[in-house]
């Protein structure tokens, strides 16, 4: 075989294929299958039927959407008063704030539970709200980043066009800033409030709890039931490929998860 | 109303900086005493830092994490380089479709990959996890479609002429590859690199799903140790989360201190 530039990526199709799309059809196929390997439609069923998955799932959705909404509004102001202030060395100042990305998270949820245990006594006293501040806490540093990095590259001579059309500084935010620095929000969002339905080792390590959307995968994996975790696991997937098909906005922002590194 | 926005920003900006980083310099604070608990005032001592550093068992979590970040890494970047500059070259169609697969481990929960994962390799085609297929496998999956991600817009960026120029001036391809291409995509492969390691470190759910029950990574270790009642190894945990900062700290300095000496250089160049 004459070698061709088209080859090299052949271990990297491979590998792809068996470690990537060979679990999702292996997924597929214990979700709807049960034990002895029939096809059913009971996993998907239970699913829905079973008050304790759909709680679990609306509780999880509502930490997410909430966790979500309290990121954006600590971290648009945030990034804003970054992205235009008059620092000097900004970029070693935005490093500041992602560098608790780089501190394992397991560590800072360590320190954040030392710190609020303190403050509050037993955790699980206050659970939606001690989940909501472990998120935040822990998922913070990625929407400052995509909005920082949206505002900042900003076209200032629009500003000034607003300026010189009479729009007085906060028509010009409302009007001009804010609606072009929605993309940076949008992938702000996909990247907090995904992991905040599904991430449940926080709230586990807060104060034990198991009750999100994550953990019931937990669950059923400590009790070998591979199909009825299969099929939870194909539901968060679905919720997730629905979210990122909404919330596509463009520019394969999809790099934010380790943006700072760039 | 000029003077109270002026006011309010640099007391915001204060403000989120004491929320990110108080409970890290409070925990560091305390990995310096006695203390079991936040709040107990007691004296200096340094026995939690004697802990971390001749604890066996801590010790071997440490050196494996870091030898699973840096292994996975290497074996990611390498695949991921290879998928890029293959997937460059290839027809559009098999392109795209490459790129699609590759978005589907950053945008899937972790926990759906590890499950799948542990799903695939151990309950259906039986490989132990204690051969660490499984956990090495799981965590070039989290990092090589980020290695692919970041090298894809430095081929993109390449002057395709150079290596046309170096074939004709009678390199053979694999030459061309070596000395030209590699060179100028180099940039994309360290920050890849350095990615993957982080998300590599970071990781908890791939590694509960398929890690063998006697290893663990600092973010197991961590998350059994904050359910267990050992004080000395949670304190010690204290000092270890001191360290990372303080070396995370030296290295954001390193690293800015390096780009300002360059736009120094930079500035002089342009006069």
């Amino acid at each position: 075989m004459r070698f061709s530039r088209k080859y090299l990526g052949i271990p990297y199709y491979i590998f792809l294929g068996l470690f990537v799309i060979a679990p999702l059809v292996v997924l597929f196929y214990y979700a709807f299958t049960n034990g002895s390997g029939q096809f059913t439609l009971m996993n998907f069923a239970g699913f829905f039927t079973n008050p304790n998955t759909l709680g679990t799932l609306l509780y999880s959705f509502a930490i997410a959407a909430v966790t979500t909404v309290v990121c954006v509004l600590l971290a648009y102001p945030l990034a804003y008063i970054l992205a235009t202030g008059r620092l000097r060395r900004k970029s070693g100042i935005i490093m500041i704030f992602v560098m608790p990305m780089w501190i394992n998270f397991s560590l800072r949820i360590t320190a954040l539970k030392e710190v609020l245990t303190f403050l509050e006594g037993n955790l699980a006293m206050y659970p939606f709200l001690n989940a909501v501040v472990g998120m935040t806490y822990d998922f913070l540093p990625f929407m400052i980043l995509p909005i920082y990095t949206t505002i900042s590259r900003l076209d200032r001579s629009l500003l000034e066009a607003a300026a010189d059309l009479g729009a007085n500084e906060r028509e010009a935010f409302l009007k001009v800033t804010l609606p072009l620095s929605m993309p940076g929000v949008m992938s702000g969002v996909s990247m907090v409030f995904l992991p905040a339905m599904t991430n449940y080792v926080v709230l586990d390590m807060l104060y034990n709890s198991t009750y999100i959307m994550g953990s019931l995968i937990g669950s059923y994996f400590s009790a070998y039931n591979w199909n009825g975790g299969s099929m939870i696991a194909l539901i968060l997937l679905g919720i997730i490929c629905l979210f990122t098909y909404l919330s596509d906005s463009d520019e394969g922002q999809n790099n934010t998860r380790g943006g700072a590194l760039l | 109303m000029n003077k109270r926005i002026s006011l309010w920003r640099p007391l915001f900006f204060v403000l989120m900086l004491l929320v990110l980083y108080l409970p890290i310099l409070i925990l560091a604070v305390y990995s310096f005493t006695d203390a079991t608990t936040i709040g107990a005032i007691r004296g200096f001592s340094l026995h939690n830092y004697v802990t971390l550093f001749t604890t066996p068992e801590l010790q071997t979590m440490i050196l494996g994490t870091l030898a699973l970040a840096f292994g996975a890494a290497a074996i990611a970047t390498v695949l991921g380089t290879l998928g890029a500059l293959g997937a460059f070259y290839a027809r559009p169609r098999i392109r795209s479709a490459v790129q699609t697969v590759n978005q589907i481990p950053v945008i899937n929960a972790d926990v759906v990959t590890g499950f799948s994962l542990c799903v695939l390799l151990v309950v259906v085609l039986g490989i132990s996890k204690d051969t660490f297929i499984p956990l090495v496998a799981g965590h070039v999956v989290l990092c090589a479609p980020f290695v692919f991600l970041n090298v894809m817009p430095r081929i993109r960026q390449m002057d395709p002429a150079m290596y046309e120029a170096a074939l004709d001036l009678g390199a053979t391809p694999r030459k061309a590859l070596s000395q030209v291409v590699i060179p100028q995509i180099m940039p994309g492969i360290v920050s890849g690199f350095g990615l993957a390691v982080t998300l590599s470190l970071d990781d908890y759910f791939i590694a509960t799903y398929t890690k063998p029950a006697t290893f663990n990574t600092i973010s197991t270790y961590v998350v059994n140790a904050t359910k267990g009642s050992q004080t000395t190894i949670k304190t010690a945990l204290w000092a270890l989360s001191t360290v990372i900062f303080a070396i995370v700290i030296l290295f954001v300095a390193a690293m800015n201190y390096r780009a300002s000496r360059q736009e120094k250089r930079r500035e002089k160049e342009d006069v």
